[in-house]
Formats: structure tokens, sequence, C-alpha cells
């Protein structure tokens, strides 16, 4: 009795101690306190300034915190990930509404831990998991960029994100399995372009957010970074062996395409990487050509699996459709006789990395979505042809393109997939 | 290097004795003005120097109204360019006819019916046809009541007229259908015409809606290219890919072998198809443009020179004012050298034409400003006497200036003559209005500008340009004809003189100045076709000399606009600039970030209407991105014909110029002109427009018309610019406005 | 040629058209309608824009095989200019025009708008504009046309 009363006790003693434990634990873990806020700075370096400025760019801070039409980095683009959308939030110097209050440690602790000034957990859509990589000259830089634009007072919209990821405090334990990795270190042996690269690419330029496939719980496999991944519906190439595949990619041809340049053999960017590269654009050229050398240093650890041709059983389809719709919506820009290719000397779609690439997914998104013309910017853009063509005319499109660029690989699955991409953009 | 790079004192040389010098008057006020040159290239003669407007050059009453059983014809020379000027024109003649806009069948430019009046350009057609009709039709109307009165044998002020009739006081009724028999209306009009007390105006100086605008919102036919003659052809050219290339091989039985290929054309370099469909033109379009391979070709230099190239080019230099003396005493001085770059109209519907030649006349239906000019044109580029060529203007795509029009009409006419009987219509595409319009000339100034003790003392200013007016003066002016076997060539390029000026447009300042030493060096050897472009070289003089005065205003403590009402003695300036400074509430701008506020005044021409405005804007201090908030205009054109006609005018040049001066360049390089859509020349879309515009008119009742179409184009440019340098601390200098085309 | 049915302001038009033929040709050239206009051909400046189903489309870039059983409508379908629509009595109103050729495109760009949203503020209505481009600067009276329409509780029919 007693000592069942006593192991009772004890049990219950011990359940009790390890909750306060483990809810010590969890506080530890969930809980950040705010740092102080401050008055806004009102001076600031004109050298730190333009240092700063290029860091954003690199950083592609604009692309995410500035809405199509928005006043810039105040926010309110949506987000459509699995767990829910999320609105990006104003990074302008606004008191209310924005980062005016936040010191450089809250905005460092931003960077590189993911906590708001208050001791909110940031999602991870927000790329810390990168950032926490940049030097610290470029965090302060970047902070000082920020601090001396217009403050815009634009509330944040409210995320829709699912349950549970809709509780923030348990992003600490995504934070706990996912958020490592320390500022990174010159590699002696490699060019100082290299290292630039490397640090464009794993730092401020976070391209594994896209470039690498996520997990069940939207963090990056690490076995297999910048070995391709999907981001809003896009196929994000694979980052590793550019040079080998079989549609390779010369230092040339990555260098323009990262500016946003139409190059022969890939096309231009489109969809989420459009933004992007313009970024990279407006950036010295010295940038993109550093991140094409690192890039293509990157040996991929699989042979190129890509040239096995799927042999086609069955006779050679029929095209006629596909051609027909080709001289009818495509032509005035992409036929032999089009100023883009006359003029510009623009390549035939078949030399373009949408139709080259073993998924349609790239070359449909873009035909549906078009490339939106950037206002007062001249280059290149496509009008969305998502009303003008139905599905049945967009396969057959789709399949007499790739005839044309990859006779011997033809596309399966061109209908299911047009479907899902048509469900996705509703 | 130049040709003659000496002065040229006889500029005025090429106009045609008495051109210069017209009679104008609206009320029969004694009161000459100069003018115009600009509309008057090619056929128009003056015939009566003392008769207001285009009467000058038409003196016949006829040739403007004629009356008969089928009711009252009004005719004009100038065409409907959708500034809503053939309404105006109604209402004016209307008005001095006393009958409803209803009761005229007004009918535009037609070089088989209606008056030569040159071309509709420059701001000038109420000027010239509107004051035209303002005389001849009170002149017919009294001619029509005394008839009446010698008629009934009483005195003719004891007659009215309502709506087409003439009234009697014992309740006789006579209507101008009837008293017109008794008339002979082919008599020159008179120097003098009736009084009419603006107060009494029922339809000038009030709102008629627009005669063409509900075809327009309801796909009536409105347009040339939505024409549709029976059996009609489509036809397309094929271009080569810049000037100057020889055609070496071209395949013309594969493209006559697709399917509703008519005719394949070649003659030389030039290349046109002719299909039953439309579609199929565009087809055998594209077919041949693959067939087609050419050679050579005219070297297209690198943008980023061009502005060096033109101050190295042949050129002529004129002298254009050059005033008082010298003082050499400044304590305040403003040096700066202002560029513009190349830039296109940009209708948005491409050029059209329909052509059919039947029974040995050639009929063109085209959207050319000057009908007569391109009969002349076309006539001899077919060797055929201008007499069995017949014009007829047919509304296109807005017209701001020297476009395709003229060589799409020449394309429509030499292909109809290939398939006489049968009606053709020539549709350019896109890229070939793009590449093939004449574009407005870049250009390159440099202002020396003296403040001494608050007066404005020594102007010296010095500007390069091509020309701005290659109009049609002979064959040789329409593309089309320069590429034939047996080529035309281009007549010498020839300035327009000033006042009206032609790069020097608007280059002498109104402003009251100390000397002025203004020379324009006129660059004959063009890198790129160029031609008018409403405001000509107003656009950028203006900039230059507005950002001038606000530079020595600020760099000696003295407030903008202060400085130029203590220059400016035109009480009718003074009065724009008030107004505007009053309205916007000078000089108070809003304290956020990068915001700025800048203002600007201009009479166009010196000569013409007068606009102030000012504008508020931000640049944002980190994407340079220029958000234009609030612009306020004050405009006086004279007396008002309509109000809100004149107000669109206005409101849509603040838009066309802040897209110039914000936007726009033909962007060009060693490898040809990239600007071939609107993807390569960006215009400013519906999310860049001016939050808020606020214009006020000043209306003159009883003064002369002035016109209104291009007066905002310069004083936009300027105020924008100032305001920039309001918002940032910085002289942008080089247009377009971006932060990109400044130097660091 | 191909046989194919438009249906297009409510009618059924039966035509035989090159099987490769953009919808605009057809509405301008087979059934004389001229509202839609040619302005580049290229997607980019909107003049052809008409609405298929619920969706405004360029017709200069919309092959016609694919649209049989769809409803097409261009500015006619609004309305004559005896007796015009809500939408086209506002641009006359506000006397929204200069040269008028992009127009038409720009009232069935306002309408699918309208369609969708009948009460859009005035961001809204410069943002789904952004795609017609017009040279004339009548920007500010479109806008106002169509914020007459959108203010008046206005349905649109």
């Amino acid at each position: 009795m007693t000592s069942h009363f006593l192991k009772s006790r004890t049990l219950w003693i011990s359940v009790a101690v390890l909750a306060v434990i483990g809810l010590f634990g969890a506080f530890l873990l969930m809980w950040r306190p705010a740092i102080d806020p401050i008055e806004r700075p009102t001076t600031f370096d004109t050298a730190q300034l333009q240092r700063g400025a290029r860091v954003v760019e690199a950083g592609d801070c604009a692309v995410c915190h500035t809405r199509p039409g928005g006043e810039y980095l105040a926010g309110g683009l949506p987000l459509v990930t699995p767990f829910g959308t999320l609105f990006s939030t104003n990074i302008t110097p606004d008191k209310q509404t924005g980062i005016g209050q936040w010191s450089l440690p809250a905005f460092k602790r931003a960077m590189r831990q993911g906590i708001a000034r208050d001791g909110h957990f940031l999602y991870p859509a927000f790329p810390y998991v990168h950032y926490r990589r940049m030097s610290e000259g470029d965090i302060a830089d970047a902070y000082a960029y920020l601090m001396s634009g217009p403050a815009v007072h634009a509330p944040a919209l409210q995320n829709q994100m699912n349950f549970p990821m809709n509780i923030r405090p348990l992003v600490s334990f995504w934070n706990l399995l996912f958020l490592h990795g320390e500022p990174l270190k010159p590699v002696a042996e490699r060019s100082e372009a290299w290292n630039r690269g490397r640090y464009l690419v794993d730092g401020p330029g976070h391209c594994a957010g896209c470039h690498s496939p996520l997990n069940l719980i939207g963090a990056e496999k690490s076995s297999e970074y910048l070995q391709g991944g999907s981001v809003d519906g896009w196929n994000a190439l694979a980052l590793i062996g550019m040079g080998q595949r079989a549609n390779p990619w010369s230092r040339e041809q990555l260098v323009g395409y990262l500016r946003a340049d139409v190059v022969d053999g890939h096309g231009t960017p489109a969809g989420p990487m459009r933004p992007v590269s313009l970024s990279l654009a407006r950036l010295p050229a010295s940038e993109a050509e550093a991140i094409a050398e690192y890039l293509l240093s990157l040996q991929s650890p699989h042979s190129v699996t890509e040239t096995t041709p799927t042999t086609q059983p069955g006779p050679p389809a029929d095209h006629s459709t596909g051609a027909l719709l080709f001289t009818s919506a495509c032509a005035g820009c992409h036929g032999p006789a089009a100023p883009m290719r006359e003029i510009d000397g623009r390549p035939g779609l078949q030399n373009t990395s949408a139709l080259q690439a073993s998924s349609s997914r790239n070359f449909l998104k873009t035909v549906l979505e078009g490339v939106p013309a950037i206002p007062g910017s001249p280059g290149p853009v496509m009008p969305p042809f998502a009303a003008s063509l139905d599905s049945d005319q967009l396969g057959a499109l789709a399949a007499y393109l790739r005839q044309q660029a990859r006779p011997d690989q033809p596309w399966a699955d061109l209908s299911s997939t047009i479907e899902a991409l048509r469900q996705e953009t509703k | 290097m130049s040709e003659s790079n000496g002065l040229n004192p006889s500029r005025r040389a090429f106009l045609r004795g008495g051109a210069l010098l017209m009679a104008f008057t609206l009320m029969p006020v004694a009161r000459r003005a100069l003018a115009d040159t600009e509309v008057d290239t090619l056929g128009t003669v003056v015939l009566a120097p003392d008769l207001p407007g285009s009467l000058r050059t038409n003196p016949f009453l006829d040739a403007w109204i004629r009356i008969g059983a089928d009711g009252i014809t009004v005719y004009t020379g100038k065409v409907e360019l959708g500034t809503g000027v053939k309404t105006a024109l109604l209402q004016i003649a209307a008005e001095r006819l006393q009958v409803p806009a209803s009761a005229i069948n007004l009918l535009t430019a037609d070089t088989a019916l209606t008056p030569n009046e040159g071309y509709t350009a420059g701001s000038h057609s109420i000027f010239d046809s509107g004051t035209a009709l303002y005389n001849a039709a009170a002149q017919v109307r009294e001619m029509l009541v005394d008839a009446a009165a010698r008629s009934w044998q009483i005195d003719s002020s004891l007659l009215s007229t309502r709506d087409g009739v003439i009234e009697g006081p014992a309740g006789q009724r006579l209507t101008y259908a009837d008293a017109v028999k008794h008339v002979d209306v082919h008599q020159y009009a008179e120097a003098q015409s009736p009084a009419m007390a603006a107060a009494d105006f029922k339809l000038i100086g009030h709102n008629l809606p627009r005669l063409d605008i509900p075809a327009k919102v309801s796909g009536g036919a409105a347009f040339v290219q939505d024409m549709r003659l029976p059996g009609m052809l489509h036809a397309r050219v094929i271009r080569p890919p810049r000037p100057g290339c020889t055609l070496q091989a071209f395949d013309a039985a594969s493209v006559e072998a697709l399917n509703g290929v008519v005719k394949v054309i070649r003659d030389g370099n030039y290349l046109a198809v002719l299909a039953r469909d439309e579609w199929q033109a565009i087809k055998a379009m594209r077919s041949g443009i693959e067939s087609a391979k050419w050679s050579g070709g005219e070297a297209i230099p690198e943008a980023a020179q061009i502005h060096d190239l033109l101050k190295r080019l042949p050129s002529r230099r004129y002298p254009i004012s050059n005033t008082g003396n010298s003082s050499g005493a400044a304590d305040t001085r403003f040096k700066a050298r202002v560029t513009k770059q190349y830039l296109m109209h940009g209708s948005i519907g491409p050029s059209c034409a329909v052509a059919w030649f039947n029974d040995g006349i050639l009929t063109v239906w085209t959207h050319t400003q000057g009908v007569y000019p391109l009969r002349a044109g076309i006539a001899e580029m077919l060797r055929l006497p201008p007499e069995r060529v017949r014009c007829i203007h047919t509304e296109g795509s807005g017209c701001y200036g020297h476009n395709g029009a003229d060589d799409a009409a020449a394309d429509a006419a030499l292909i109809a003559m290939r398939v006489p009987g049968t009606p053709v219509r020539v549709q350019w595409m896109r890229e070939q209005e793009n590449l093939w319009e004449p574009y407005s000339s870049a250009m390159v100034t440099e202002v020396d500008a003296g403040l001494s003790q608050g007066r404005l003392q020594d102007w010296t200013y010095e500007l390069w340009t091509t020309p701005h007016n290659e109009r049609i003066v002979n064959a040789g002016r329409l593309l089309p004809a320069r590429l034939l076997a047996r080529p035309f060539a281009s007549a010498p390029s020839v300035p327009i003189a000033q006042p009206e000026g032609d790069g020097d447009r608007n280059a002498v300042p109104l402003y009251d100045l100390g000397s002025t030493r203004i020379n324009m060096n006129f660059v004959t050897q063009m890198p790129f076709r160029t031609s008018a472009m409403r405001s000509l070289g107003a656009h950028i003089n203006i900039f230059a000399i507005e950002a001038s005065i606000d530079e020595l205003a600020i760099k000696a403590g003295i407030d903008p606009v202060a400085l130029r009402l203590a220059h400016l003695s035109d009480p009718r300036a003074r009065a724009v600039v008030e107004r505007v400074r009053d309205s916007i509430g000078w000089p108070h701008k809003s304290s956020e970030p990068g915001a700025g506020i800048g203002f600007a005044f201009a009479r166009y021409k010196n000569i013409m209407g007068y606009c102030a405005i000012a504008v508020k804007l931000r640049v944002h201090p980190q994407t340079g991105e220029i958000r234009v908030d609030h612009v306020v205009t004050a405009v006086d054109v004279g007396q008002i014909v309509s109000p809100d006609g004149l107000r669109n005018q206005v409101e849509g040049g603040i838009v066309q110029s802040a897209s110039w001066t914000l936007f726009e360049k033909v962007a060009y390089d060693a490898g040809g002109i990239r600007s071939y859509d609107w993807s390569g020349y960006p215009i400013l879309r519906f999310t860049q427009l001016p939050k808020k515009v606020d214009v006020h008119l000043l209306d003159q009742p009883g003064e002369p018309f002035l016109g209104a179409a291009e007066i905002v184009q310069g004083p936009m440019a300027a105020a924008l610019g100032n305001a920039v340098a309001n918002a940032t601390g910085q002289r942008w200098l080089n247009l377009p406005l971006t932060r990109s085309t400044q130097p660091a | 040629m191909s046989q194919i049915t438009l249906n297009v302001n409510g009618a059924a038009q039966p035509l035989a058209l090159e099987p490769d033929m953009p919808l605009l040709y057809a509405l301008r050239n087979h059934l004389n309608l001229n509202g839609a206009k040619y302005g580049c051909g290229l997607g980019q400046c909107g003049a052809c824009t008409v609405i298929v189903d619920d969706q405004p489309v360029f017709a200069c870039l919309t092959p016609c095989a694919g649209l049989e059983g769809k409803k097409i409508r261009t500015v006619e379908s609004l309305g004559s200019a005896e007796k015009p629509g809500p939408l086209q009595a506002a641009f006359i109103e506000k006397q929204a025009a200069q040269c008028g050729y992009c127009i038409a495109g720009m009232l069935m760009r306002a309408q699918s708008l309208l369609e969708q949203n009948p009460h859009p503020d005035e961001q809204t209505i410069r943002e789904h504009m952004a795609g017609n481009l017009c040279r004339c600067g009548t920007h500010l009276r479109i806008i106002e046309a169509i914020k007459q329409v959108a203010g008046h509780n206005g349905s649109l029919t």
C-alpha cells in the first residue's frame, strides 16, 4: 500500500518534474526576448549605403518584400507554401509597421536566427538559414541601407497558415533541426571569384531555397544540395553539373542568363527566376560571373541521366495541330521571320532550357503565365496564354515544340501536368 | 568635317515671298502675327496675303462653304488626327453660319473636294482653318441675309437667322438654300468679317460632344483600318533589315505558291505580297522575310556616342537670335549640356492605307497629315499627272507628327498600280512602324546663362539637331520610292524658319534677356531618318531653358517662379504663371522623403498658346523610381472653342510628355534598332500615371485662336526635370529622366 | 480551309477559315466587326482585347481553333452608337477618347474587370488596365469613365 503509494507518488513527482523540466525546456526553446526598440537612425555613411544597396540586391530582398505595383520593400507579396499562404512583411523603416524600431543587433538576430525584434519566430520562408552565413559587414550594410529608405506605412497582412504551422513557436523545433551553418569562410585554394560566387550562392543569394529539394516539413535536403527543387509550380533547375548535362551551360550562357538576357541554348529566365535575374542585372557583371564560376565548378554526383532516349512505341505522332497553333499564336515572336529572331538574333524555342528540360512544367508555366513587362523598362515580355489556349491545344503545342527540341524524348503526362498546373494557378 | 559649317545668314531665303507674314485676325481687328511654315511645305500658294487664316491660301468662299438643296457642306483642308479638331471646326462654322451643328456636313481633307491647307500640324488647325471658317462662314451668312434683304427690299439689319432660315420682321422666311440662289459664293473673302461679340457665342466656348466618339466606343467604322471595299485584296510589305540594304536573293515562286497569294511584287529592293485574305498575306510576308537575303546597309552608330556624333556630322549653322550686347558681367552663371534621345511617335495602330487604281484614277485613302503634298509625291513616284491621283483623308490611329502614314499610302499606291481595278489595303506590322517611321531627332544643346543682380543677362545657347520636317516635298521623301529599282532621292533638308522653328523651336526664351547668342547646327547627314513629332525641338529647348532659369534662381537665392515673373512682361504669360503658382500652393511640397516640386512655363513657338505647369512628385531615394503625384497647369490658347476638347488635349499632352520625358528612347546599337516593339520601347502605362491632374483654362473671349495640341509637351518635360532636381538635389540633364542616363 | 462555328456576341457564326487563323482576323475580315483592332500582333498593347467566356484575351494571338463552344464577346456586344451600354455611355459622357484606336480594347478590358469586381477602387483599376496601352494620353478619362460605372451600384447590363 505504502510502497504502492510511494511508487505512485514517486511516479507522480517524476512526471511533474519532467513536465516542469519539459516546460522549462520548451520555454527556453520557444521563448525569445524582445530587443529594445530604438529611435530610427538618421545619419548614414554614403559608402555604406552604396554597399548596402548591393547586398540588398544580391539578397533579393525586394523580390519577396515588394508586391507587384506596391511600394518598394513594403511587403504584401503572397508566398504560397505547402503549409499555407504567407505574406511578406514591411521592411521599410516605418516605426509601427516596418523595422523602424529595430536596432542592428535585432536585425542581426533576425538575419541569423529568424527571430523578430519583439521575439516572435519568423517563418523559414524568410531565408535566415542562408542569411546567417553572410558576413557581419554585409548584414550591417544591408541594415543601414534598409534604415535609410522612406518609411512606408503598410501593416502586415494576415497569414493563412494551416494548423499546426499557424503556431509560430513550433518553428523553434524546425530551427533545432535545420538551423546551423556559420558565416562562410573563403576556401584558400579556390579563386577569389569562386569564393565570391559561393558566398553569393549560399549566403545572400540563398539559391538553395528554391534549387534544393525540400523535405516534408519544408527544409532543404542538405544531402541534395542544389540538385533542383520546385517553387510556385516551376521547376528550379539543378545547379550542379550544369556543364555536363545534355543541354550544357557555358560560362557565357550562364552569366547572360543570370543577368536576364536571352541566351541561345537556354532562353531567358521566367517565373520566379525572372526578378532574381533582374536583381543580378543591376549588380556589377562580376557578381554573375562569380556565381557562374562557382556553380560550374559543382560536379554532379550522378552521371548525366537525361540522355537515354525513351524509344517511342508506335507510329510517329501527328504534330500538325501543334504546328498550326504555333503559326497562329507563337510565330509572330518565335517564328523565323519574327523581329526577335531576325533583329535580336534570339534563339528558336527549341534552343531553350524550357523545351530541353525533361519536365514540361517550365515550358507550360511560361506559356500559361507569360513574362510580365516591367513598367518603364525594356526587356523580353510575353503575354499569358492561359485563357487563349485550351488544355488540348497547349498539349499539342508542347508536344510539337518538344518534338523539334528533343525528338528522341517526347514529354510524357502532358495532359495531367497541364491539368495540375491549371488547378494550381486557379 | 562639315560640308559648310559656316554661318548661313540667308536662312529665310527658302521661304516663298510673302509666305512668312500673314494677317491673322479672328475678330476683324487688324493684328499681325508672324506665322507658319510648318504646314505649308508644298503646294500652298498665298493668293491673298491680307486675309485671315487659311483664307490667304484659299480665298474663295465656296472653297469652304457650299449650300444647296442637300444642305450645308463645310470643307476643311485639315484632318482629324485624334484631337477632336473636326468637332471644334464644326462648332466654329455652325456658330458663324448660325445653324445647328447637326445641320452641317463637314468634309475633311480630300484633294478632289477640299481646300489645300498643307499639313495638319504644329497646333495650326484652329489657328489656320478655324480662323478661315470663322470668317468665311460669317461672310457667307451675311451675303445670304443681304440677298434676302434685297428681295424683301428692307434693311438687312432688320433680319435675323435661325436654324438656316432667314426671318424678316413681317414674318418673311427664306431658307439659306433658297437665298443662296441669289448669291455668288465663288468670290474672294473680304478682309473684314461681320463682328460678333464673344458673349453671344452659343457654340464657340461651349462643349459639343465629339462627333466621332460614339462610333469609336461601339465598333463603328472609324478608321482607314476599318475600310472594306468590294474585292479588296490585302497586302503586306517586306522591308530590309535596315536602310541601305540590297536584296541579294528572294524566292518569289515559293511565296506565290502559298494559299491565297495573288501576287508577289519585287521592284529593286522593294518587296510586297498581295493575298485574298489578310491572314494569308501575313503568312506570305513571313515566308518572304525568311527567303529574302540582304546585304550591305547603312552603319548604325552606337547609342552611347550619338550626342558626340551629332556634333561632328556635317551641319549648317543658323543664327537664331542675336540681340543686345554681351555684358560679360554675371554674378551667377549656369553652364550645361542637355541631351535628348531619338523618340518614336508610336501610334497604337501601325500605319495603313487603301488604294484603288480604277478607270485611270488612283484613289488613296490615307491617314496622312497632308493629302495634297502626298498626292504630289505619289504622282511623281508613279509618274502620273497629279490630277489622276486623289488622296482622301481617312482617320488612322493617333497621329503625333510625321509617322508612317505617307509611306504606307505610297505602298498602297505602288501595289494598287499592279492590280488595276482592284482595291488594295496595306497594313504595316508593328515592327515595320517602329523600324521605319521617321523618329524625333536626338539632340544636344549647350547653354551658358548669366544672372546679375537678379536680372537675366547673357544667354548663349547652341543646339545640334537633325531635321524635324522631312515632309513630302518630293517622291524621294516617300520611303518606298527609295527602294525601287529606279529609286528616287530625298530632297535636301530644310529647316522651318523662326518664329516657328525646327530643332530651334522655342530655343529663344520668352523672358526679357540682356543679350542672346542662339544658334542652331542643322545636321544634314542623318544617322536615322527623322522628321516632325509634336513640338519638334521645343521639348528639349524648353526643358533646357527652364532648367537654367531654376538653377540660376537657386544659385542666386531667388524663388524660381518670382524670377520668371520678374522677366515676363506679357500679361497673359504672367497670368498662367500666377494661376499655377497660387493653385498648387507654390513652393510647398510634402515632407515625404524624395518629394519634389517643379515649375515651368513657355509660350509655344513664342507666338501660340501659353502654358505654365507645376509638378509634385517623389523620386524614390533607393530605386530612383519617379511617381508623379500632382500636376497643375494653366493654359491660355486665346478664344477657347471647346473647353472639354481643350482639357482633353492638355491632359493628353501631360501624360504623353511624361512618357517621353520619363521613359522613352529608341534603343539601338551597331546590330540594329532594338525598339521594334513595345518590349523594346516601353511607354507609360496606367500604373505610372500622374495621380492627379488639374487643368485651368484661361479663356480669352474674342482673342485669336492659338492652337492647343502641342503646347504642353515642353513645359511638362521641364516641370518634371525641375521637380526631380528639387527632389534629389541633382540636376538631371539627359532625357529620359532615369537615374541610369545621368552621369554618376 | 476548315469549317468552324464561332459564337460571337451571342450569335452562332459558321465560318470557313484557314485553320491557323487568329481570332482577330476572323472577327475583322470574316465577321466585319471593327471593334477589335490590330495594334501589335504580339499581345503587348491590348488594342485587340476581347472577352472569351469571362476572360479578357488578346484576339491577335488567340487561335480560332479551340474557340468552338466558347462565348466570344467584342465591344459591339456592349451596345451601339445609338444605344450605348453603361460602360460605353460612361466613355461618351467622359469623352474618354482622343484618337480612339485603343478604346474598344480598353472597354473590353474594363468590362472584364467590372464583371468580376463590380466596384473596384482606383488602384485596382489602374493595375488591371496596365496591360493595355494608350498613346494619346487619355488614361485619366478612361479611369474616370470606369470609376463612374464602378461607383453607380451599376449593373453592366
